[in-house]
């Protein structure tokens, strides 16, 4: 598919979603009739804390334009407390990621419970369009993925 | 002979870049490599040696061998088309020269490889003599001299001015190509034969030029291979692969299949003898220890190599090695203890 | 001043305390000393001690550790750091080392001799241990030069974090304070710019890599049996720079897993043959950890809990990076 000056710029957005809350969140959200940008796709994970640096880097390799990391509360954690030492390493990563000058609105972390189906949904809206607002990621990608 | 004053060489390698790539030593934060040129890029002909040597131009650290798309049901694959562009490579040293005959000797030897030989076809080699050698330099144990180079075209700078001779038909277009540029050189004959004498007498001084390489051969292949002496030596190897990235010599490479998610790229990269995962295959891998890993290396340039190539050595005494390794480990400590060895049982 | 040394290895050898000797086997060139091992006294003929060794000993006893008898190893004030750091993940044996700290006046680095024009080197005066020359005297092909010792030390040197062993069994030598930058200057000098900015000054810098994985192999901190990168499972080679994304990532992973460990020990810069300032990675880690978590020096001690291996409840959260523009 090839885009067009005319076409919108369409971002490829990938979140990594906790089993525990927002994975079911997102089900929620469907059940509840509830849309979120079909650009959205998300990739299921037993905590936010499995999520290895190395995932979002993969991610932007292969051509995501953002990456959103969605977990339980903090003191909610089904593991009790794996969502604090994801916090920590999260943080440490974006912080490090805006030091090598990629925009720092292209990764996030967000906290949606099971039953926050609403919030999934905004939170998805507001994250792409942030995304579309910056279009296209060309600082974290791989060349050789380039599909256009 | 011609020659051309250094002010002006600018001129010479825009003259040169408008109808090929042109590749010299370039100065990149803080480090000499060489680079393609353009108008903003700084050559840097004074330093003797780049970080990697040249032999990029001819066999890249990276390359695509051919590419696989997918279409629906159908399956496109697109080789990568070979070099077709002329280009010159400015200022290549005698050793580097050397590294590139010890390369032409495997990827030229029948089947040739396809993709070295364009570029070999294409490409123009300026050869530029050393004018200060440095205590990590042994090219001269090899047989290498360093003052006169012979290349496409040799190239001499003295005091300022870079003297110009043609020796092969492609150095002679080149020439003919820069001609206006050049001027003729009456008596440079005699000049460039004192600067020769000059450094000569420099490489005589250094501390390596009197390294023995006897009992490097394939005849002593096993006595080689079994000695005891390994186990000490590999001991203080980090496992990195500086040593054979920045050899102008190390030939071995992987070839990787890269999924881009619509198909498949095929490359081919620098393989380094002292990775984990070098020569492994489905049955893993054959080399176990580093021990192994480092001997090696060592053994392919000092002993297998020469056996299958008339005693060439794929070693040219560049030095860089010397200079790169981490651990302070290098080829010359390598041969200065055999030869202990050798010299305390006789 | 070596001679101490020496003759302190020689007597622990002798006595059977320690079996084998960690140390420095003087090279050909005036600036190239090895790191070797010494079991019998005669060996010790070759042993140096000067201002160019630098390295760092401390990774060596990873593998020590797993041989039999006890290794005498000798320790500058910065290497006790990493051989705490790899006591409190349990990569080495206490038991297997006889830890000698050396006092310490900074390390030379031959790049900045090079660097200022100095070529053909054959002899160095003012570097030997215990030397308090300010100035090296180098003899050289094209004759002799001098330069000033603190303008030839390495980076590290300049950000030393103290002069006092972490621990030790013996203590040899005086230290000499060097530090004369501040340690995080730089990292600040960067975050300091636009993005676009930052992003050109790392896409300049990283394009050099050679991907000779140097600085992985040589970091105490990187003490995996099996690096993620040597994984044959992924389809892009840890030996490849086929793509800018390569290196990157490469460089964001080796400075994230050992973030909150590495003790800033400045090896990865010193090895790099492309000259990378390497350190810049993790320093920026360590700033950040210093900023966000509270003061945290890794292998200072064997006690306090690392800063990604531990929380709080009240942690910033990762839009603050985001926020703070």
């Amino acid at each position: 598919m090839s885009i067009g000056a005319k076409e919108e710029f369409r971002p490829k957005i990938v979140a990594f979603c906790c089993n525990w809350c927002s994975y079911a969140g997102a089900d929620l959200a469907g059940s509840s009739r509830l849309s979120y940008p079909a650009d959205v796709k998300i990739i299921r994970v037993p905590c936010s804390c499995r999520v290895n640096p190395m995932f979002i880097l993969r991610a932007f390799e292969k051509g995501a334009d953002g990456v959103i990391i969605c977990g339980c509360h903090p003191g909610d954690c089904h593991y009790t407390t794996g969502n604090y030492y994801a916090r920590r390493r999260m943080t440490l990563l974006f912080s490090m990621l805006d030091f090598l000058g990629v925009e720092s609105g292209r990764t996030r972390v967000e906290w949606v419970s099971a039953a926050e189906g609403v919030k999934f949904s905004a939170t998805m809206e507001e994250f792409t369009e942030k995304i579309r607002s910056l279009g296209k990621n060309v600082r974290l990608e791989d060349l050789r993925c380039r599909n256009d | 002979m011609y020659k051309i004053a250094k002010e002006n060489l600018p001129a010479l390698f825009r003259r040169i870049a408008a109808k090929n790539e042109l590749y010299l030593p370039v100065r990149q934060n803080g480090q000499v490599n060489y680079a393609a040129w353009s108008e903003d890029a700084v050559p840097e002909l004074d330093t003797l040696k780049t970080v990697k040597s040249p032999k990029d131009a001819f066999f890249p650290q990276s390359e695509t061998l051919y590419t696989c798309e997918k279409d629906e049901k159908n399956l496109h694959i697109e080789p990568e088309e070979l070099k077709q562009q002329e280009f010159v490579l400015f200022g290549v040293k005698a050793c580097d020269l050397q590294g590139i005959h010890v390369l032409d000797q495997v990827f030229l030897a029948d089947p040739a490889d396809t993709f070295y030989a364009a570029r070999r076809e294409h490409g123009t080699i300026v050869a530029l003599a050393c004018h200060e050698p440095e205590e990590t330099c042994f090219c001269s144990v090899f047989g290498i001299d360093c003052t006169d180079p012979k290349a496409d075209v040799s190239a001499w700078l003295i005091d300022g001015i870079l003297y110009w001779e043609a020796v092969t038909e492609k150095g002679e277009a080149l020439t003919e190509a820069v001609r206006e540029l050049l001027t003729e050189a009456d008596g440079a004959e005699e000049k460039v034969e004192e600067e020769k004498n000059a450094v000569r007498r420099i490489v005589e001084k250094l501390p390596y030029s009197n390294l023995p390489l006897n009992g490097w051969n394939g005849d002593c292949l096993n006595e080689r291979f079994r000695s005891r002496l390994w186990d000490e030596l590999y001991q203080p190897c980090l496992a990195c692969g500086t040593c054979t990235f920045v050899c102008p010599t190390c030939q071995c490479y992987d070839i990787k299949d890269y999924d881009t998610g619509h198909g498949v790229q095929r490359y081919r990269c620098w393989d380094s003898c002292m990775y984990s995962d070098f020569t492994m295959m489905a049955h893993g891998n054959n080399r176990t220890s580093q021990m192994q890993r480092f001997r090696q290396r060592f053994m392919h340039k000092l002993v297998y190599f020469p056996a299958d190539h008339d005693g060439m050595y794929s070693c040219t005494g560049c030095g860089r090695c010397i200079e790169r390794c981490p651990a302070s480990l290098n080829i010359v400590k390598v041969i200065k203890a055999f030869q202990k060895e050798v010299d305390s049982h006789a | 001043m070596q001679e101490r040394l020496i003759s302190r290895a020689k007597e622990l050898l002798a006595d059977g305390t320690v079996s084998r000797v960690l140390g420095w086997k003087a090279g050909d060139l005036p600036y190239d000393p090895q790191p070797a091992y010494f079991e019998k006294e005669e060996d010790l003929r070759e042993f140096v001690y000067d201002g160019f060794c630098g390295a760092n000993l401390s990774k060596y006893m990873i593998a020590a550790s797993r041989i039999e008898g006890r290794t005498l190893v000798f320790l500058k004030p910065c290497d006790t750091y990493s051989f705490v750091q790899l006591l409190k993940e349990h990569r080495i044996d206490r038991d297997k080392a006889y830890l000698i700290g050396v006092g310490c006046r900074g390390k030379l680095d031959i790049e900045k001799i090079k660097a200022q024009g100095i070529k053909g080197i054959v002899g160095i005066r003012g570097a030997e241990h215990g030397s308090e020359s300010e100035d090296l005297t180098v003899a050289t092909l094209y004759g002799e030069k001098t330069c000033r010792y603190t303008d030839c030390m390495l980076e590290r040197c300049h950000v030393c974090k103290g002069k006092e062993h972490r621990i030790y069994d013996e203590l040899i030598g005086e230290s000499k304070e060097t530090c004369d930058r501040g340690r995080f200057a730089e990292v600040a000098a960067i975050e300091a710019m636009q993005p676009e900015e930052r992003f050109a000054f790392f896409q300049k810098e990283l394009s050099k890599c050679i991907r000779c994985n140097a600085c992985r192999n040589v970091c105490p901190a990187c003490s995996c049996r099996t690096c993620v990168f040597d994984s044959t499972k992924f389809d892009s080679a840890q030996k490849a720079n086929a793509d800018p994304f390569e290196e990157k990532m490469f460089h964001i992973i080796r400075a994230f897993h050992v973030a909150g460990r590495c003790t800033d020990c400045g090896e990865c810069s010193r090895v790099c043959s492309q000259g990378i300032p390497l350190h810049l990675f993790n320093r920026k880690f360590i700033k950040d950890i210093n900023e966000l978590y509270g003061e945290y020096q890794a292998g200072a001690d064997l006690e306090e809990k690392g800063p990604l291996t531990s929380y709080t409840l009240e942690d910033a959260e990762p839009g603050i990076v985001a926020e703070r523009g």
